[in-house]
């Protein structure tokens, strides 16, 4: 099934609009974050018999994200997991690990769990 | 009595893949389960960031194992989506027969787990033995008997012989005579009844509200199959999909009993329908753009989310697996139940930990 219809969103409207979705009977599939500089932009896929519908939300990484878990319970594994690969805070996360649902904080290292920085190298240039 | 704290995981006799549960119980019945993940975290979507797209076909198939198969002809849908290329009929309906032989091979794993998971371990071996007749053919037909590697961007990389078909045919009548033996043990037998009727009840609301899918979803009646939209072959084919109502740890070990019934019905039609032509298309260029994918896993839906920007290197991978989506549901399941009907709820999401944690 391949789908590209993707709406940008403001994310002063996200509470507003996933409620609406959550209404209307749409299934929250997941969540794909994506780092775009110094923001982060998370697209949130719900679904409802097969009709999809995408949100593209671009929130600044410096500043607490909105968590949706209180609409959508689900989100809060979606939303802990994305604290732990970009160092980022969800406010109102229901029920938040702080950055350690994969690493066990006795490990002594604070997210992002994958701190490494991996270079492209394209026909031998960086 | 004050409540109790009692770790579940990660190493125990039931689970073959490391998840750890922290179980609140009182009197010995669970009131509450949090979730602690990260035993076999491998960061693969960060190795998107130095595996070129062609190489990231490899990558994804090892996500997971079991349902390897499904896992990269996802990953190349989306690819050929953005590169605008026309897979060919041949090479749609041989994704089909190897995705379902997975599902066949993949529940009739579970099923054993599931039975040894109860204490029946009689089942759990004759349940096995009818697999390692599907673990034959994908030996015969890729060469593997798990990671089977047959899916390539822009088709297939291997063929069946008319030959190959006819014995693949047979194969499958053979076991579906046996399997069909089994299972008036799986739906009949007292025993395993008493150990699964009523355990980890969810309903259909709280298992839509909670984004359950696959089997977990449709044990509580929500007739939902990604394969319903036709993806890849599925579109040439005839099925509906297999829903249960009650909820329980019972109707989601019958969902996937018919289940691998249907399977075997799609590999026939795939088969019959099979058209001449060829297995795959040259591929050039890189892939620009976003796309986002779904299909139908053993476990359930899967998403795969790619973004690129015409490079060899894609700027993105995304992907989530249809266990993550079923850890919420999970945690609705085991409050109410007994400590010693835990592993027997556990397991009855079939869970993946490396697909959860990739």
């Amino acid at each position: 099934m391949i789908d590209r219809n993707i709406t940008t969103l403001e994310d002063s409207r996200l509470l507003d609009e996933v409620t609406r979705l959550k209404n209307e009977g749409y299934r929250l599939v997941t969540m794909s974050p994506v780092e775009v500089g110094d923001k982060l932009e998370i697209i949130y896929h719900f679904d409802k018999d097969f009709k999809t519908v995408n949100l593209r939300v671009q929130m600044d990484k410096n500043t607490p994200l909105q968590s949706i878990s209180g609409i959508y319970f689900c989100a809060f594994l979606i939303e802990n997991e994305i604290q732990d690969h970009f160092g980022v805070e969800f406010k109102d996360l229901v029920l938040s690990f702080g950055g350690h649902l994969y690493l066990d904080e006795e490990a002594g290292i604070r997210a992002p769990y994958c701190s490494m920085s991996i270079k492209q190298e394209d026909g031998g240039k960086k | 009595m004050a409540p109790t704290v009692i770790p579940f995981g990660p190493q125990h006799p039931v689970l073959p893949e490391p998840i750890h549960l922290t179980l609140t119980t009182k009197d010995e019945i669970v009131t509450e389960a949090v979730p602690q993940l990260g035993y076999i975290h491998r960061g693969l979507e960060k190795l998107a960031d130095i595996k070129d797209f062609h190489q990231l076909v490899q990558v994804v198939e090892r996500v997971c194992g079991i349902c390897s198969c499904i896992h990269a002809a996802t990953y190349a849908q989306a690819i050929e989506a953005l590169m605008n290329i026309e897979v060919p009929p041949r090479a749609h309906l041989l994704r089909v027969i190897w995705s379902e032989l997975h599902r066949v091979h993949s529940h009739l794993l579970w099923l054993g787990l599931f039975a040894d998971g109860f204490g029946f371990e009689s089942l759990f071996m004759q349940t096995w033995r009818i697999r390692e007749k599907i673990m034959d053919v994908m030996e015969a037909t890729a060469g593997n008997r798990v990671i089977i590697s047959v899916n390539v961007i822009g088709g297939v990389r291997r063929d069946l012989s008319p030959e190959q078909c006819q014995w693949i045919l047979s194969v499958l009548d053979d076991a579906e005579k046996e399997y069909k033996e089994l299972g008036k043990v799986f739906l009949d037998d007292y025993s395993v009844q008493k150990r699964t009727r009523g355990q980890g009840v969810l309903t259909r609301e709280k298992a839509y509200e909670l984004g359950a899918c696959g089997p977990t979803g449709r044990g509580s009646g929500i007739a939902q199959d990604v394969r319903q939209t036709g993806y890849s072959g599925y579109a040439m084919l005839d099925f509906e999909p297999v829903v249960e109502n009650d909820g329980d740890s019972y109707a989601r070990c019958k969902v996937r009993y018919r289940e691998v019934l249907q399977s075997f019905d799609l590999i026939r039609q795939a088969i019959n329908k099979l058209p001449e032509g060829e297995i795959n298309v040259k591929v050039k260029g890189n892939p620009e753009g976003e796309v986002i994918t779904r299909s139908e896993q053993p476990r359930g839906e899967l998403l795969y989310y790619v973004r690129a920007s015409g490079k060899k290197h894609l700027d993105r991978l995304r992907i989530r697996t249809p266990t993550f989506a079923n850890i919420p549901p999970l945690l609705a399941m085991l409050p109410g139940t007994e400590l010693a009907n835990v592993p027997v709820v556990v397991l009855s999401i079939d869970p993946c930990i490396s697909c959860t944690e990739r």
